[in-house]
């Protein structure tokens, strides 16, 4: 690649959160049985007519000011003409002319180097239903659940130059629409996807190479991988003398390639023209005002503040702001321990362990920040150790009970009376007369057999600082 | 057809109304004699696609059972309705054989108001496909055939709802209005027909063709049954987002409140009068004029000088949108499909060769050309502009008078398939009546005599300014009164 560089710009698809759908009160909801989210609008009945979802158009304006766009004050929906089955109107409702942000960028930072990526626009439109192709009977069906659920794309320039500054800037948007609510960021289902234009030029080179657009990339780990292979696939064309067509590919992530899926002759004219059914969408000054008021602290602002303000390593910060309901949970619990470092710790370590095992977020257990702070306290006070933490956390985070009456109520607090422990460091060394010996002939990591001992008999209750110097007293 | 029935379908719809509100008449007896006259007229003229027969009786019969309601202003009246407008549980099928036997389960904003208000539906009236023509000849059905003269077309595209409604079939009907489709037919069959401001009537369940363009209207037999027919389907509808959200004048109010023309200024506009208009209309849309003058009105030049851009802008525009707007007949989920499709391509080529005709898919073809890339700018941009300008030419005219008058076509009836073989020379029947629907505001068509060469009626077109309505009804109810209207066609039945 010393030769080449690459040059990427994303468009990307956001749900929006909306109940309802774009143009009609059909419900978005995710997972009916086919063909019940369905009305005469969104399955393109004679004589219907969209009326646009207020809600949406003011989460397109959210997203524009979140990433620095210009929001239009008058947008226009334009229809994009093609036929295709899982298309009942015949033309997707998208805007052409005049999105409702434009203008806007991104900063992203790649091992070290911070990056500006253009924004060119956001537009709204509505999605397709999908078509479903059956072996069995050699049929195919149609399924118009998603028929008219509100989509942004969002497009960039192309301002990224490798899969990692394409991952980057992916992953960036993807905790801003999360921060704001205006997507739920389901990579799996689709709420969230994205299609990479890929091409390649010799280093210096200002014109851009023939670009491909990559399709089918719904994971992070995807878009990484096919943009990879991407860039080393054109850059065999060029090696072996060969242009590189312009064309959209399909990814295949079992194979790991890029698949041609059709050329620039069977390119679509969309013959776009502004729907006579919509009047140009207005957004008074006043609403432009009081969402830009109301945006919240963004991720990568949100970072910095957690990385001055409580000390954070840059990674822990990253992990704890991927997901504002975590960042939320950290700072709450923070407040009423004062250990950030100990609450990071704690919430990467058990937290996430038993969130994952779940399959679960943050905002979906029992378990209130207020509770983690208080176990990180009772931790460090030395009421329990952190190996009795770890093993109550799955109980305290199924259900919600504050962790000092907890371990309590069940007598985990930890034994911290001397004379409780000398009775069993007493009876440990008696019990185990050649593990003694050996400690005595100077193998002293034998000091943690003991302990195991010890915690066995106090049923680990026993305060591990003091058995550890009593041990060492007696073992001398 | 009893004496009784041919008395009563010569009502006005006002005087039917009233006359079922004092139980003078009941639904059931009025309902049977449309059905009568239906019975009577439709073998000849061929206006109705869906003839509701019997049902309307069960219909009528539990009105009188339940007994008038002064909520219901049209309460008992028989009307039919375009078929361009879908009815819940009644075939609709625009004209075109692409819809087959659709049926839709939701009524259209209007078709619901009728019925709210009382009204009866008899069925449904026939037009050219997808309202494309002037004469109800591109109906994939049959063609229908004035009443007054059964060898000569109605006019278009609402043809079968002016037929229906000067033959006596109803009181009243409902069509849509593109580039004249309400008030040329509204004049070749000495009706009125009202085309209101764009937004006045919802189009939720108005079979789209020209989307920016498309109006739902009354035709008539009188300017005061336009007015009610009006009162009812006028209003807000969220599902149309090009609705408008502006209060429904009262324009029963604004018919009673002026009883001559005095103050009202009449413009006439250049390019309305003399070349390509046939002097038996020029002659009787003068003496309408000239009816108006001694009325009080005074006679106002004014110009409107990019009419002549208008066929071209309105023939660019409309086939845009109609390209879109008829995609989504592609034989997937309803109306007519092709047998055993090869594949994709093929299930959609022939569903939509099948079952468009040919003025459609002339308009289709138009359409998808004038939007394609690299023509957009030439065409579609351009025709976008030329209409603002005609916009601002009507608002510069009617900023110096109130009423803009000229007639609604430049001929009387023509004899059917005279013009089926030269569309150019079709498209130009709607000279008078298209530039207006560009420009978005209300007109309406009044009967102003016989031509004195060819005996069928002459309409008399009038412009006002928008959501003028009000005025505009009132001005011509008064100039209509002096002038008399045909009422209802005798000749037709049993020709």
């Amino acid at each position: 690649m010393a030769l080449y560089e690459a040059v990427i710009g994303l468009e990307v698809h956001a749900q929006l959160r909306t109940r309802s759908k774009l143009f009609c009160s059909c419900s978005t909801a995710f997972g009916a049985a086919p063909n019940t989210n369905v009305c005469e609008v969104c399955s393109g009945m004679p004589g219907v007519l969209p009326v646009p979802n207020a809600r949406a158009v003011e989460y397109a304006a959210r997203m524009g000011m979140a990433v620095n766009c210009t929001v239009n004050p008058v947008s226009v929906f334009a229809r994009k003409n093609y036929f295709y089955p899982d298309l009942p109107k015949g033309y997707q409702i998208s805007q052409f002319e005049t999105p409702i942000c434009e203008h806007g960028h991104l900063d992203i930072t790649v091992n070290g180097q911070t990056r500006r990526i253009g924004i060119t626009r956001i537009h709204m439109e509505d999605d397709a239903g999908k078509n479903i192709h059956s072996a069995g009977d050699n049929a195919s069906y149609v399924d118009l659940n998603r028929s008219g659920v509100p989509l942004i794309e969002i497009v960039s320039e192309p301002d990224m130059r490798s899969a990692e500054e394409a991952v980057a800037y992916l992953k960036a948007l993807h905790a801003i629409v999360v921060y704001l609510g205006v997507c739920d960021g389901n990579m799996e289902e689709g709420s969230f996807r994205c299609d990479a234009n890929v091409s390649i030029r010799p280093k210096g080179q200002q014109e851009f190479g023939t670009r491909a657009e990559l399709k089918n990339l719904n994971s992070f780990r995807n878009v990484q991988r096919a943009i990879e292979y991407e860039i080393a696939r054109q850059q065999d064309v060029l090696e072996d003398g060969d242009a590189v067509v312009q064309e959209t590919r399909l990814y295949d992530a079992v194979k790991n390639v890029t698949v041609s899926m059709r050329g620039k002759e069977e390119a679509h004219d969309y013959r776009y023209f502004p729907d006579p059914d919509l009047m140009p969408v207005r957004i008074a000054a006043e609403d432009l005002a009081r969402w830009r008021a109301d945006l919240p602290e963004l991720p990568q602002a949100r970072r910095a503040r957690l990385m001055e303000q409580h000390g954070l390593s840059e990674q822990d910060a990253e992990v704890l702001t991927a997901d504002r309901a975590l960042a939320d949970f950290f700072e709450a619990a923070t407040a009423v321990c004062g250990q950030p470092k100990k609450v990071s710790n704690m919430m990467q370590g058990a937290l996430l362990r038993e969130l994952n095992q779940r399959a679960v977020t943050v905002d979906a257990i029992a378990m209130r920040p207020e509770a983690l702070g208080e176990l990180v306290r009772i931790v460090e006070a030395g009421l329990i150790s952190a190996k009795i933490a770890n093993d109550i956390f799955g109980e305290l985070l199924e259900s919600g009970a504050m962790p000092e009456a907890f371990v309590k109520e069940r007598g985990l607090v930890q034994i911290s009376d001397t004379s409780a422990i000398e009775t069993a460091v007493d009876e440990a060394i008696a019990e185990n007369p050649a593990e003694v010996e050996a400690y005595k002939g100077g193998k002293t990591k034998l000091i943690s057999f003991f302990m195991g001992q010890i915690m066995r008999k106090t049923k680990g209750k026993a305060n591990p600082a003091l058995v550890t110097e009593l041990l060492q007293k007696k073992l001398g | 057809m009893s004496d009784t029935s041919t008395a009563i379908v010569s009502l006005s719809l006002a005087d039917v109304r009233d006359r079922l509100a004092r139980r003078e008449l009941t639904a059931e007896q009025v309902t049977a004699a449309c059905l009568d006259r239906i019975a009577a007229t439709e073998p000849a003229i061929a206006a109705l696609l869906t003839n509701r027969g019997e049902a309307v009786l069960a219909e009528a019969r539990a009105l009188d059972g339940a007994g008038p309601d002064p909520a219901k202003p049209l309460w008992g009246v028989p009307l039919t309705v375009k078929d361009a407008l879908t009815t819940a549980g009644t075939r609709t099928t625009c004209g075109s054989r692409i819809l087959g036997d659709f049926t839709p389960h939701y009524d259209a904003f209007a078709v619901a108001r009728l019925r709210e208000a009382g009204a009866v539906i008899l069925g449904k009236t026939n037009m050219d496909e997808f309202a494309m023509g002037s004469s109800t000849e591109n109906s994939a059905f049959a063609p229908t055939r004035n009443p007054w003269n059964v060898a000569r077309v109605p006019g278009g595209s609402s043809g079968g709802s002016a037929a229906s409604v000067a033959a006596g079939q109803c009181f009243g009907s409902l069509g849509t209005d593109t580039g004249g489709s309400i008030r040329q037919p509204a004049s070749l069959c000495g009706c009125v027909g009202l085309k209101p401001t764009y937004g006045r009537v919802s189009r939720f369940g108005l079979v789209a063709y020209g989307s920016s363009l498309d109006q739902i209207g009354p035709l008539t037999r009188t300017v005061e049954d336009a007015a009610l027919l009006l009162s009812v389907i006028a209003g807000h509808d969220p599902r149309d987002a090009t609705s408008a959200a502006l209060p429904v004048d009262d324009y029963m109010g604004a018919l009673a409140a002026r009883k001559d023309l005095s103050g009202v200024r009449i413009g006439v506009p250049r390019e309305f009068r003399g070349e390509g208009i046939d002097p038996e209309v020029s002659a009787a849309c003068q003496a309408a004029l000239d009816k108006a003058q001694e009325l009080g009105a005074s006679i106002v030049d004014v110009e409107l000088p990019h009419t002549p851009y208008s066929i071209a802008a309105y023939y660019i525009i409309a086939p845009a949108e109609a390209s879109s707007n008829l995609a989504r007949f592609d034989g997937v989920r309803y109306g007519r499909r092709a047998e055993s499709p090869r594949d994709l391509a093929d299930l959609y080529v022939r569903s939509r060769a099948e079952g468009f005709g040919d003025e459609v898919q002339r308009r289709i073809m138009l359409g998808t050309y004038v939007l394609s890339s690299g023509y957009y700018d030439a065409y579609y941009r351009k025709a976008a502009q030329v209409r603002r300008l005609i916009r601002e030419d009507y608002e510069k005219a009617l900023a110096r008078c109130d009423v803009l008058c000229g007639p609604a076509s430049p001929v009387t009836a023509w004899g059917l398939g005279e013009l089926t073989s030269d569309p150019l020379k079709m498209y130009m029947m709607d000279v008078f009546t298209l530039s207006l629907n560009l420009a978005g505001l209300p007109g309406l068509c009044i009967p102003v005599g016989m031509g004195g060469r060819s005996g069928m009626p002459v309409g008399l077109q009038m412009l006002g300014r928008a959501f003028g309505e009000g005025d505009l009804l009132a001005a011509a109810n008064v100039l209509s009164g002096a002038l008399g209207v045909p009422g209802v066609a005798p000749a037709c039945e049993g020709a």
